[in-house]
This record gives C-alpha cells, structure tokens and sequence, in this order.
C-alpha cells in the first residue's frame, strides 16, 4: 500500500535466510553469526537513506560480500603459518564427503569468484544482482561465475 | 586457466545447487538465520540503533499492537488494524528502522494489564505524540487531562483546544488519536450525554467507561 521502504523487521524476515546461508557457504559456519550481525547493523545504520525501490536484496548481500571479505582477510592475518602445518599423507586420503570438498574448494576461491559462486547457487541471485553485490559489471560477473565453476571442476571431480 | 566446456561446469552447479537444496541443511539454517536475527533486533533495540521498537499485548479487546520511539508510546493500535499497514504508516511518518522488540514495550505493556485489571487508573508511561498534528496535539492533550471515570463533550475540549466550536474537527482529531486507550478520547462523548464514535469501535468505548464507572457521568450529563 505504501511508496515507502517496508518496515526494517519485515526486510530483516524477508532476507535473513539468504544472507545467512550465503555467509555459512562464504566463511563457514564459526564465522556466519558475527558476519551476519555486523551484516545487519550495517543494514540498519543505513536504511533510512535507502532508495523506496532499491533491490534490497542484492544491497544486504552486497552488505554480507563485504562483511565476508572482511572476515577473509582477518583470517589470513591469522593464518597458522606453513611450517607449522602436519604434513598430510596424501597417500592415505581422508574420505571426505564429497560435497564438504566442494564447499573447501569454494572457500579456497579467489573473493570475487566465491562471492559470485555462493551469491548464485545459494542466494539464487541473477547475474544482474551478483554484479550489483560485488560491485562489477554484469559481465564481468558472468565470467567470475564462470571461471569460478571452472575452477572447482578442476578441484573436484563431479 | 584451462576453459571447461559448458557442460563440465553446469554438473559442478547442479552440485551446488543440490547440495544448497538439501532438505535438513535448509531446515536447520533456517531455524540458525531466525534465532540470529532475533539476537540481532534485541542488539539493535538495547543499543538505540532502532528508531521505534513494537510488540503486541493481550487486552480484553484481543491483541494490541503497541510501538514505542525511544521518546515513548508512539502507537496502540486494535486488532483489526491490520499490522502491516500500521508499520507502514509508521515507517512513512516516523522511519523505517522499526524493529520487533519486546523489552522497550515491558512497562507499557504491565500499565495495560493492571489497567484493565481495574486496579490502575493512569498511565505511567511516556508519550511520543510525533504522529499527532499540531491541532490534534491541541485535543488529545485537554484530552488527557480528564480524569478516569470522567467525561466531557466535544464541545468541551473543542473549547480546551482553542476552537470552540470546532466541535466536528475535534471529533476528527480523537478519532485520529494513535495511542487509544492510554490518550482516553474514549472519555469524550456527545452532548447530552450519546457516545459518539470511537476508532476502536463503540461498543469498547461503552466498555471503557463502564470499567471506569465514567457511564454514570455519562447519564448524569443526560439529565
């Protein structure tokens, strides 16, 4: 009935599963819950000044991209260093099931190509909302989707 | 980067896809997501960050929506409002930064119940009267001013607001009011002694002043 922005409750309702699967999928489970609090405040520091007819859902996922680039990149400060690292014998293979290898192999993309991944297959975003939340034109997110499925079929055999 | 072919790529996305779609998975996200964003609106709500907090309260009337700003009770609203609608408006007059929180709407929500329960004759709580124009502000102000088990008419606070014989704007402005009940325009009847209209209904308005004793005053303005 209203020209406004909804309510941010009924936004919040409407978006928080996707934002939420989209950040256990782009930096797992552990770090999904601050990722996903940050993600929102954020959200709601700058709700007022929305557009009425912004895609409020490619905006909160562009919100969560970066939050989850941010969450990336303290993880790498933190790192454990190699040497430090035991050796695997990569002759004798964990089994892992094959779909935890292939969400590893997502976390191991580089940022653009896992945000277009998880943004597409568990957001279900279109190409032209992808582009939006990461910040890049259509096409160049069609070719980070691409490349990154490139990539994880390289990884892993389907 | 060795290109793959299409087809290489769509079995990789149909594993994504399958794996994302996994009943349990989404099930349990979806209970995580909920439980996440309600830590998130009570964060929000503790730390300010939202412009106006809602919740709903039994009454005898069924369920009441009410909504505060951090400056008070900006709005109660009766059953058959539809809630969606009252968030919206609030949303378009106030902000959008509305969240459902139930902590910030506590005190109110107690003075409602003891009110109804007989045992509590006047509100406590802060008032936000930022939806209320400045004509109606007039009103609903000589408006709270009449004291529980009391009346008076149109006329009456008409005159109180400044425009006596605004009688017909005034009934306008009450039935305007967005926080009834706690702002008692049910208090404000016709000449005479009639009723009138109510927002909320008549018959709660006959309600009201019965459980104030205000019918008594009523009739006696009749006589």
């Amino acid at each position: 009935m209203s020209d406004g922005l909804p309510p941010f409750q009924r936004f919040l309702d409407a978006h928080r599963d996707a934002v939420w699967r989209f950040l256990v999928r782009s930096v797992g489970r552990a770090e999904a819950e601050d990722c996903f609090q940050d993600t929102f405040i954020a959200a709601l520091r700058a709700y007022p000044r929305l557009r009425a007819d912004s895609n409020l859902r490619a905006w909160v996922l562009t919100i969560a991209h970066r939050k989850a680039l941010d969450a990336h990149r303290s993880r790498t400060r933190r790192a454990v260093p190699v040497e430090d690292l035991t050796v695997v014998d990569a002759s004798a293979p964990m089994p892992v099931p094959r779909d935890e290898a292939l969400w590893d192999a997502v976390g191991d993309l580089p940022a653009r190509q896992r945000s277009a991944v998880v943004l597409r297959y568990v957001a279900d975003l279109p190409h032209r909302d992808i582009a939006t939340a990461i910040g890049c034109s259509e096409d160049a997110a069609r070719r980070s989707l691409h490349e990154g499925l490139a990539k994880l079929r390289k990884v892993v055999p389907v | 980067m060795t290109i793959r072919t299409e087809q290489d790529t769509e079995s990789i996305a149909a594993a994504l896809r399958g794996e994302a779609g996994v009943e349990e998975m989404r099930a349990a996200d979806e209970l995580a997501a909920a439980d996440a964003a309600r830590r998130l609106v009570e964060r929000a709500s503790a730390e300010g960050l939202a412009d106006v907090s809602y919740t709903v309260a039994d009454s005898p009337f069924g369920t009441l929506l009410v909504a505060a700003t951090r400056r008070g009770l900006v709005r109660v609203a009766f059953p058959e409002e539809h809630l969606d609608s009252v968030l919206e408006r609030i949303a378009l007059r106030l902000s959008p930064r509305i969240v459902e929180a139930s902590a910030p709407l506590d005190p109110v929500r107690r003075e409602l119940d003891e009110y109804f329960d007989g045992r509590r004759r006047e509100f406590g709580v802060a008032l936000d009267w930022s939806l209320i124009g400045p004509f109606g502000r007039r009103v609903l102000r000589a408006t709270s001013a009449i004291p529980y088990g009391g009346v008076l008419t149109y006329a009456d606070v008409a005159a109180q607001a400044g425009s006596p014989r605004g009688s017909r704007a005034a009934g306008n402005a009450l039935g305007a009011n967005p926080i009834p009940i706690v702002i008692p325009c049910h208090r404000v009847l016709r000449r005479g002694g009639a009723l009138g209209g109510y927002g909320g209904g008549v018959e709660r308005k006959r309600w009201l002043l019965q459980l104030e004793g205000g019918l008594k005053g009523a009739a006696a303005a009749q006589d």
